[in-house]
């Protein structure tokens, strides 16, 4: 419960009920300053590196994963230029655009049926939004990978209904990894929205019926605006990991699947081409960065903490 | 007109009451077996006599559940798990508490500033903390292990405690706090009896939040961490070659637990608004 | 069944029979009325007595158990709420928190596909005297302004019938007074039928020109504020309206037109016609005497005093005496034994009765009520009061 209205609040704008009104002036930065001082150290730091990184060139003649910081620019142009990163990158947020969508349409109706619907049981059916938590998020993805296989249930039930071909299956593919990136992001919507719902008066709704607005109209025009801050939080906690996720495309997945993530663990971890795997984190950052600012500009959500 | 029709309603009317009342409960328990079907999977297989390599149904036995710690390396990689978690829990929870009750209770320049330093770590993909923080290891030559995967999680938890326990805070009214001190509770009697009780469970459920982001982070881990093994960097290696029915056990144990615990707590708090 | 435009119904307001159940508990029970059309009609009654319920089915968001809603000669008992040209002005207002104020008055005529929606909503705006809000938020409004916001949202569509819920309930007295004015100009003014669901007798009586006491889900009594206080004919109307005198009695015979009673104090005369109907007249039988405090006349017992012609009196002793500007109010214990206030007008500069002084009691024979014996004394009395 507190957790689904913490991540609700997380980017909406909190009524202020109670003015800050203490005084002492130096106690809030005592309080501030281990917590801001660990993530100066392990957060901005470490991107300053990393852009510091993603100019750097190999050291001539020197070993794999030897390189010096020459401010060469030009990284990023390379990389950008360089079908094997921009596709993948393309690709990134197509996928996590349509699971974005697809989590959506799952977990706005299903938040909706727990707010409105879930009476005394509202709070054991948000347990069980959370509960696959529970089990590890890797041994979840596997676990479709048995669902999709061939001799699987829903490849078998495809089959029966003539949608795939008798020998045809759905594992890997561009649809498991959407499927999987669905699947394991839609707590994060369903939460922020139950809490945005829950939050919605039951007689605005009445008092939009009695107003001659049908019940879709009254959806329309009241509860759906007024859910909007929940949207807008579960979209971005949905969108925001999956694109940047490998998890899904490496289990779900062909070579033809690969997405960002799985460009930069493999340059970064395997390759050892550190200043090519900045270069493509800044951007696939960066890109987000300026999705989220643009979508939040559309969307009215001002206060993001 | 029979008096029959004024006394009940339509068919018409009853029909699409119900059809609108239940169409919404279908659809949800459809979106329920979807989260919860990889769940019952994974329950499942946690009884296949698969030896290696757990994919295909194999037949039933309870040797994994007799002897979860059977494969090399799954109850290794679980207690690293589990003390790592626990560590970030109290570190983390501890930095953010502190951050939340600066936002709320004080009036401070450099508000905004804060606000985007703890926003940015949510809104930034993991693989990019993961990478960056990798960057500053690999550069300043600090040799990954148990402490860069224990610094990594406190650091993007750190985000997750604060939102949590400002929700918390935000909506308790400071008026309770004026009237302790009206009642001659001086400020750190105010604090300890009553902000403290009200904003307890709003910090255990961040607890509990950082435990589980830690618990289950794979990707951050997987760039930070070196040689040093947890349950999912474990199950996710072993994926290629078949992750032992055991990992199935321990992830199976885990979610019972944890659902047990959920639910009795909650329905602890139906009875207690009831009576 | 005719296939009349329901949306467009208008004339009378029935309801008949109307029954509600929650399982076992039945807040409306085979409630019948007729509201005449262009009415202010006030739904009276404490809470839990099935007012608001009986709102919400007239509104169309609860479903009668069984009975009948009909609007003239259209039934809109089962019809959707966004279907009936009902609008209701809601308790907490329920003001669109994301629509200023102009979006708010004007949603009800945009979902029925109106054309000069603006014009119409300045008029709303100018009859409520807010035209210069309308590009304001509603949690930027005062409560008094978001409630003449609701009022006129609901207005501007003209509906054939109107329903308050508790419409002042969360404003301060002096604005709630300001706003009973408020409402019965707007309501003379547009001639809607205004139904008022309230549990304020002052605010009924003061707009209502039919109020119907509710208690436990039916109407104790139905008629104009003038005839419910003067003629009550139940104990829960003489004591919810108002303030009442009740004390216990026996008929001891009839005199003309007159019924004489007997108590611990004496004989009364009462008109037969001041007798609530189906009360047993038969000598002996037990009957309750009420008598308004206002209309008890108090002065200081002289030895050998002459009883009044009319011969209702009563003597007794002031227990408590509180001067409250306009009037001074006394607790007097009767020698039988019964307490009696009495709402004295300050005529005199000089006059209080001290407590503990003999007082006499008097009352004009039509001044008082009679009700069956059965009744509860003290039904309709607010709980405080029961207490001391």
């Amino acid at each position: 419960m507190s957790i689904a209205a913490a991540i609700g609040d997380t980017l909406e704008e909190q009524p202020h009920k109670n003015k800050p009104q203490k005084q002492g002036r130096f106690t809030p930065y005592w309080l501030l300053l281990p917590g801001l001082l660990w993530l100066t150290i392990f957060f901005i730091v470490p991107l300053v590196t990393l852009f510091g990184t993603s100019l750097m060139t190999p050291v001539p003649g020197g070993d794999v994963g030897e390189f010096e910081q020459t401010f060469h620019f030009a990284n990023y142009v390379d990389t950008l230029t360089d079908s094997t990163y921009y596709i993948p990158l393309f690709r990134s947020f197509i996928y996590s655009g349509i699971a974005t969508l697809l989590a959506l349409a799952i977990g706005y109706p299903l938040a909706y049926a727990i707010a409105f619907k879930g009476g005394r049981y509202r709070n054991i059916l948000l347990v069980l939004v959370i509960a696959p938590f529970f089990v590890s998020f890797i041994l979840r993805t596997v676990a479709w990978r048995q669902i999709l296989a061939d001799e699987g249930p829903v490849v078998a039930i495809l089959r029966y209904l003539s949608l795939v071909e008798p020998t045809g299956g759905v594992y890997p593919s561009a649809f498991a990894v959407i499927m999987g990136l669905t699947y394991n992001f839609l707590p994060f919507m369903t939460l922020p929205i139950y809490a945005s719902l829950e939050r919605v008066d039951h007689r605005l709704i009445e008092a939009s019926g009695d107003l001659y607005a049908k019940p879709f109209t009254g959806f329309r025009k009241v509860t759906w605006p007024l859910s909007l801050p929940g949207v807008v939080a579960g979209t971005l906690l949905t969108f925001i990991p999956a694109a940047g996720d490998y998890v899904n495309a490496a289990l779900l997945g062909r070579p033809s699947n690969t997405m960002i993530g799985n460009r930069i663990e493999y340059t970064f971890l395997s390759v050892n081409d550190y200043p090519t795997a900045a270069v493509l984190s800044f951007i696939l950052m960066a890109t987000i960065l300026v999705l989220v600012l643009f979508y939040i500009r559309r969307m009215g959500t001002e206060e993001l903490v | 007109m029979s008096t029959d029709t004024a006394t009940k309603p339509p068919v018409g009317v009853r029909v699409r009451s119900w059809f609108g009342d239940n169409a919404l409960k279908f659809y949800a328990v459809i979106a329920f077996a979807y989260l919860l079907l990889p769940v019952a999977y994974t329950f499942v297989f946690s009884f296949n006599d698969a030896g290696r390599t757990n994919i295909v149904w194999q037949g039933f036995t309870l040797d994994n559940w007799k002897n979860p710690c059977g494969a090399p390396q799954v109850c290794e990689s679980v207690v690293n798990s589990i003390v790592l978690a626990l560590g970030v829990t109290i570190m983390s929870t501890i930095l953010g508490t502190l951050i939340a009750f600066a936002l709320v209770r004080y009036q401070f320049r450099g508000r905004g500033t804060t606000n985007l330093t703890i926003f940015l770590p949510m809104a930034t993909p993991e693989v990019v903390l993961g990478s960056s923080l990798l960057a500053l290891f690999l550069n300043i030559f600090v040799p990954l292990g148990f402490w860069t995967v224990f610094i990594a999680h406190v650091m993007f938890c750190i985000s997750f405690v604060v939102v949590t326990v400002k929700a918390r805070l935000a909506s308790l009214d400071p008026r309770l706090e004026q009237a302790a001190m009206d009642l001659y509770a001086n400020e750190r009697e105010a604090f300890r009896r009553i902000t403290l009780p009200l904003v307890a469970p709003g910090i255990a459920a961040a607890a509990l939040l950082a435990f589980s982001l830690s618990f289950d982070d794979f990707i951050i881990t997987n760039f930070n961490s070196g040689q040093f093994t947890t349950f999912p960097k474990f199950v996710y290696v072993s994926a290629t070659r078949g992750i032992p029915a055991q990992a199935n056990v321990i992830a199976s144990a885990m979610f019972f637990i944890a659902l047990a615990l959920v639910l009795v707590s909650q329905i602890r708090n139906m009875r207690r608004k009831e009576a | 069944m005719s296939k009349t435009d329901i949306t467009k119904a208008e004339g009378d307001l029935y309801l008949e029979n109307l029954t509600k159940s929650f399982g076992d508990f039945t807040a409306v029970d085979d409630l019948s009325l007729q509201v005449p059309q262009g009415s202010f009609f006030a739904l009276l009654g404490p809470s839990g007595c099935g007012k608001t319920t009986t709102l919400r089915m007239v509104a169309g968001l609860e479903a009668p158990t069984a009975g009948r809603i009909r609007i003239g000669d259209a039934d809109i008992t089962y019809e959707k709420p966004y279907r009936r040209p009902v609008n209701t002005v809601f308790q907490n207002y329920a003001l669109f928190p994301h629509m200023d104020i102009q979006e708010n008055v004007g949603f009800g005529l945009k979902r029925r596909g109106i054309k000069d929606v603006d014009a119409q909503v300045a008029d709303a705006l100018k009859l409520i005297q807010l035209e210069q809000v309308a590009k304001r938020k509603p949690t930027q409004l005062s409560g008094g302004q978001q409630q003449r916001v609701a009022l006129a949202r609901a207005i501007v569509n003209r509906p054939a019938v109107l329903l308050l819920d508790e419409p002042l309930g969360a404003l301060d007295l002096k604005l709630r007074r300001q706003m009973q004015l408020e409402l019965k100009r707007i309501q003379t003014e547009v001639g809607l039928t205004f139904i008022h669901v309230t549990h304020d007798q002052e605010e009924a009586m003061t707009m209502a020109d039919t109020v119907a006491v509710m208690n436990n889900g039916i109407i104790e009594q139905m008629g104009p504020p003038t005839e419910l206080y003067e003629s009550p004919r139940t104990a829960f109307v003489a004591n919810f309206l108002g303030q009442s005198n009740l004390f216990p009695a026996k008929v001891s015979g009839v005199d003309g037109d007159n019924v004489v009673l007997e108590d611990s104090d004496g004989r009364f005369l009462m008109p037969k016609n001041r007798v609530a109907d189906g009360v047993n007249l038969s000598s002996g039988s037990s009957v309750l005497v009420g008598v308004r405090p206002e209309k008890i006349n108090i002065g200081p017992l002289d030895p050998g005093q002459e009883p009044p012609s009319h011969g209702n009196y009563v003597d007794g002793v002031v227990e408590a005496a509180s001067f409250l500007g306009v009037s001074t109010q006394y607790e007097v214990r009767t020698a039988g034994g019964d307490a009696i206030s009495v709402f004295a007008q300050n005529l005199d500069v000089h006059g209080l009765m001290p407590v503990a002084s003999q007082v006499r009691l008097t009352w004009l024979p039509l001044h008082g009520f009679v009700l069956d014996g059965h009744e509860d004394i003290n039904a309709g009395v607010e709980s405080e009061l029961v207490v001391g």
